[in-house]
């Protein structure tokens, strides 16, 4: 019988269509988590870090705090909105990779929310008195600043892809799974290790490895890149 | 170039009266009242502590008087026409030319005008050759010269500037000296602090003396080097301590 990497290494190499489904589903949905948290967690951190208000402290923590929120219970809370008798039942996006979306920018905009945060409010101390001397009010510095920590931010949205692209419990809760519908790299991973399919499985845990070290090392290198062209 | 505040409402006379500035009790700028005239060079002077960058940021408007009153000549609470070079300008993580284009799109200046604001500016302070390039990676007097040049692309009425070569060689310091000649001459207002006896005798018009946050002299440059009426003023020519 072959080893567990022999059929990994066949599978990849055979350019399987089943796998190919898997690995197309778990980058959209992850990546699709990545650009709306941003959208939304970007701003609000920066906004985070320049606005002044009673309850800033807690919510600093709260954010800070759901950084380790577990994926399971992140599904769990989404599963509970989107069930068919939770609040948004009827849109029925229970089980579709929409689902899945809104479970994994759950566990995304918190770490997106605080590191902009944190970078913001270090350029910020920085930059206040030269950007109000050049007539820039806190609002306006909020692009001005997030712009000029993009470096910074890179590794906290790369951060955020980590641990989207490396969680199981939420999307399988959200998800279910499904065969050529809902079923991505992880989830494929839990189901076939528990059916004792150990190539497949071996052959998903390699790839979503090799992505994630692709993925890092581009960013790493645009880091550097951008250090050495930005000051 | 014409100034464009030809066209603008005078904003100076800057007047300061009985104008304090304090912290937690402690007075760090006591009741100084002076009048700041257009168009003249004042420099202002005085040992570590004694208050000059905390009176730039205050007729600047980055902190109000906690007693007393600023008031600038069309009434205003913060002038928009005046800038401001700090003794460490941050420069913003992107290219020369953006940079002199940041604080004219905060002004609202449309796009094209601002393309010619900063090619003129550029092709004024010989930054043309470093248009594209990252400003964090210039050298210290290239930074401190971007940072007057930007200061300069807001065409303000009258220009702060703290320590303006305090961390630099003495070339570099003539070329700043030298930018500072041309925006007097420009009929931009000058209002500077410095530590550089040599380069207060020649760049400065009038002198302010601050001695523990108060102005204890204010005098023209030469009646000043000539002799000033404050003993710690004396002493502080002569080189002496005065604590």
């Amino acid at each position: 019988m072959d080893g567990p990497f022999t059929t990994a290494l066949s599978l990849i190499a055979a350019g399987d269509a089943a796998l190919l489904q898997i690995i197309g589903l778990s980058l959209r949905v992850t990546l699709t988590a990545v650009v709306i948290a941003c959208v939304i967690g970007l701003p609000l951190g920066a906004g985070l870090a320049l606005a002044r208000f009673p309850g800033r402290g807690a919510a600093i923590i709260l954010f800070n705090a759901l950084m380790g929120l577990p994926p399971v219970v992140a599904g769990l809370i989404v599963y509970l909105m989107l069930s068919r008798s939770g609040p948004f039942g009827d849109l029925a996006l229970l089980f579709t990779p929409t689902a899945m979306i809104i479970a994994q920018t759950v566990l995304i905009l918190p770490i997106v929310v605080s590191l902009s945060r944190s970078v913001v409010e270090d350029l910020w101390a920085e930059y206040q008195e030269q950007l109000r001397s050049l007539g820039a009010g806190r609002v306006r510095a909020v692009p001005t600043l997030l712009w000029d920590g993009r470096v910074s931010l890179l590794t906290g949205v790369l951060a955020g892809f980590g641990r989207a692209s490396a969680e199981v419990g939420a999307v399988l809760i959200v998800g279910g799974n499904i065969a050529g519908h809902t079923r991505t790299m992880t989830t494929a991973i839990t189901l076939e290790t528990a059916r004792g399919n150990l190539g497949l499985a071996v052959a998903l845990g390699i790839i979503l490895m090799v992505l994630t070290l692709t993925l890092n090392a581009i960013a790493w290198g645009a880091g550097q890149w951008a250090r050495g062209r930005l000051g | 170039m014409k100034p464009a505040h030809d066209l603008q409402p005078a904003i100076l006379p800057l007047r300061l009266d009985r104008a304090s500035y304090a912290v937690g009790g402690t007075t760090l700028l006591a009741e100084i009242s002076l009048s700041i005239e257009p168009g003249r060079r004042l420099v202002v002077m005085g040992a570590n502590g004694a208050g000059k960058t905390l009176f730039l940021r205050l007729c600047h408007g980055l902190i109000e008087p906690t007693a007393g009153s600023r008031i600038w000549a069309n009434g205003v609470a913060r002038a928009a026409e005046q800038a401001m070079v700090f003794q460490r300008p941050v420069l913003l993580r992107r290219s020369v030319a953006d940079n002199l284009d940041y604080p004219l799109a905060l002004r609202g200046v449309p796009r094209a005008a601002r393309r010619e604001t900063v090619a003129r500016t550029l092709d004024r302070f010989g930054l043309s050759v470093m248009a594209s390039r990252p400003a964090r990676l210039l050298s210290g007097g290239e930074q401190q010269r971007l940072a007057l040049a930007r200061a300069w692309a807001m065409q303000p009425q009258i220009l702060f500037l703290d320590e303006p070569s305090s961390a630099l060689d003495p070339s570099a310091t003539r070329l700043i000296e030298e930018m500072i000649e041309g925006f007097s001459a420009d009929g931009i207002t000058i209002v500077m602090t410095t530590h550089d006896l040599g380069q207060a005798r020649r760049l400065a018009q009038d002198v302010a003396f601050l001695h523990r946050g108060r102005l204890i002299e204010r005098a023209p440059a030469g009646t000043f080097f000539a002799g000033p009426n404050a003993h710690e003023a004396r002493a502080f020519l002569a080189g002496d301590l005065i604590w």
